[in-house]
């Protein structure tokens, strides 16, 4: 007893002494630590930040000779001509574009976290004839990388008749083995004692799942929003929609920018544009990644 | 518990046991039933499927003719290429798979150091390559091979060349410019998925070892960090291993596809080469089955390193 007060004093101590709350490390550590990171950074980030300058240029800016690291008289042109094309290109208007690809991203998000959710609490926590089995194959689904799936997942849906519906968008990206792996391995570090705890309470398995594991698994949560997210809107559909009104944004970009360097403008305009939504969703998701204490309360 | 009159069943040997232990376990099965329907649909029906392809000799518009093992003798005895493709593929796996797992740990550790708002700020600068899909323009604008690509103009100023280098062409530096551009794209899932992996450990543990007696940022890194955080690396190393394999994609973009003197030509691309181009699907699944097997096998090597050192 008196060794644990003991203990408890000094963590109070520590605490009061470093108002930081870490416990280990120099602030000079810090510093080098920050400065390192911003050097690497800097070359991480350089190409993106590139684009959004170029994307800003006026046409004369465009092609000076040095290019400029910075833009002197930013302009929307770039942007406004990128609607332009697109709304002269073909019948369907822009907004129809955008509209297909919210949608299916919002739909895909959805119905993704929900089935990987589910599906890896109980690979996760339930011991079920099974269980090792689907959880080999999911890695092995991981690992899988063919180029010739697209034809047979290709008669798959002309034989369900899904081939230019939204269907075909949406339905191959629900279950990924990817999200399912993500949250089954961070749910496997939450303490076998809270299921247990909540299963004497009464709950039933959906209810220890969604009102315990996924908020106590939030920061992976959070990643596999950013993954679904980003996935689904870079959607292209290729094959498998040829009508006009169910192409995604991403696939009338690429026509759009087809023209190479020479309408480099707006091709910097469109990827900047693309990349808005998944960026904003990554910012939030992020910001939302709080410090979860997920075995607090766990203590044996 | 209240399930204890079919318990007899246990007696009557392996198979009604585990019938028993489906039926007490029904509501697993329906937690996974959304899951698995989507999943043997559109993922292990065509997987399968397409798994006998690389026996056959398939051009998409025949039916495909049986061939048995001819695919692969020709892969490994006759297609030159192939073998540079392997070669390739085995140093662009070394970068990108142990070099940039490490890395991808490492700058997620130092970001964890810092404070939530610069934490989010990192995050995201060192993920940002990985979310944009169109950034090839940029890195053809610095690589192009005239005296206008911002690269060549640097060096030329400097005086440190006196001609423009052929970055994107010349077969002296087309591996090593992939191979930046990939590591530059590199910190991807495994990247984030370690990140939220530092989130979620227990704060108190470090107080913890604080008052054991840990004194710097490495013990605590070796100590408690890693330990505690197994089942992200291993999602982290299987990205890593599958990204690594089937590196390809960037290369094509960037030099070309083939390359010159198929400098840069992946098992990947090679097998984009014969089933997106050629349409000999069958010798293209044959390409893919080889690379697969690779990567299990990797895996299994992976898994064994990392429990070893885990448990």
């Amino acid at each position: 007893m008196a060794r644990k007060r003991k203990k408890k004093q000094s963590i109070e101590k520590l605490k009061v002494k470093d108002k930081r709350k870490r416990v280990n490390g120099s602030r000079a550590g810090d510093v080098t630590i920050f400065i390192f990171l911003l050097l690497l950074g800097v070359f991480m980030v350089f190409p993106l930040y590139y684009s959004v300058v170029q994307s800003l240029k006026p046409v004369e800016e465009l092609f000076v000779f040095p290019p400029k690291l910075y833009v002197l008289n930013p302009t929307g042109n770039n942007f406004s001509d990128m609607f332009k094309v697109a709304a002269s290109s073909w019948q369907v208007p822009l907004s129809r574009y955008i509209f297909n690809s919210f949608f299916i991203t919002i739909v895909i998000c959805a119905a993704n976290l929900f089935v990987c959710c589910c599906a890896a609490f109980v690979l996760a926590k339930c011991k079920f004839p099974g269980n090792k089995v689907i959880n080999q194959i999911i890695v092995i689904a991981l690992l899988f990388a063919s180029n010739a799936t697209w034809i047979m997942q290709f008669m798959v849906m002309a034989k369900l008749h899904m081939i230019d519906t939204y269907f075909a968008l949406i339905l191959p990206s629900i279950s990924t083995s990817m999200g399912l792996y993500l949250m089954r391995q961070s749910m496997s570090t939450i303490h076998d004692s809270m299921v247990e705890a909540a299963k004497v309470d009464g709950a039933g398995l959906f209810r220890i799942c969604w009102q315990i594991i996924v908020p106590n698994s939030k920061p992976a949560l959070m990643t596999l929003i950013i993954f679904a997210f980003q996935g689904a809107w870079n959607i292209q559909g290729g094959v498998l929609t040829y009508s006009e009104e169910l192409k995604t944004l991403p696939t009338v970009v690429q026509q759009i920018t087809m023209a190479g360097l020479a309408r480099q403008g707006v091709t910097f305009a469109a990827s900047v544009v693309l990349l808005i939504p998944p960026l904003t969703v990554f910012l939030i998701a992020q910001g939302n990644v709080m410090e979860t204490m997920a075995n607090s309360g766990m203590k044996d | 518990m209240a399930k204890n009159s079919d318990v007899p069943a246990i007696k009557q040997g392996k198979w009604a046991y585990t019938w028993h232990m489906m039926k007490t376990n029904k509501a697993c099965y329906f937690m996974l039933l959304p899951f698995m329907v989507f999943f043997i649909i559109f993922t292990v029906a065509p997987v399968v499927m397409s798994l006998p392809m690389g026996f056959t000799n398939f051009n998409m518009i025949q039916t495909p003719k049986w061939v048995g093992l001819s695919n692969f003798y020709t892969l490994f005895v006759n297609d030159d290429v192939f073998l540079i493709a392997i070669r390739n593929t085995l140093i662009f796996a070394i970068f990108t798979g142990p070099f940039s797992y490490i890395l991808s740990f490492l700058i997620a550790w130092l970001i964890n150091e810092m404070n939530p708002f610069l934490k989010t700020f990192f995050t995201f600068v060192f993920y940002a390559p990985s979310m944009t899909t169109s950034v090839y323009v940029t890195w053809q604008l610095i690589l192009s091979g005239d005296s206008y690509g911002y690269l060549n103009a640097v060096l030329l100023d400097l005086g440190i060349f006196t001609e423009p280098a052929q970055w994107l062409t010349d077969t002296k530096y087309i591996l090593a410019v992939v191979i930046i551009v990939q590591l530059w794209m590199s910190m991807g899932a495994g990247f984030l998925a370690i990140r939220a992996g530092f989130q979620n450990i227990d704060k108190s543990m470090y107080e913890a070892g604080a008052i054991e007696g840990i004194k710097n940022r490495w013990q605590e890194l070796f100590k408690i960090t890693i330990p505690s955080m197994g089942p992200q690396l291993l999602f982290a190393a299987v990205m890593q291993i599958s990204a690594s394999f089937t590196v390809g994609v960037v290369g094509q973009s960037l030099v070309g596809l083939p390359s010159t003197d198929y400098a840069a030509h992946t098992i990947m691309n090679h097998a984009t080469d014969y089933g997106n181009i050629r349409y000999e699907m069958g010798y293209s699944s044959a390409i893919c089955f080889v690379l697969f097997a690779a990567m299990l096998l990797a895996n299994k090597g992976v898994n064994w390193l990392l429990g070893k050192y885990l448990d």
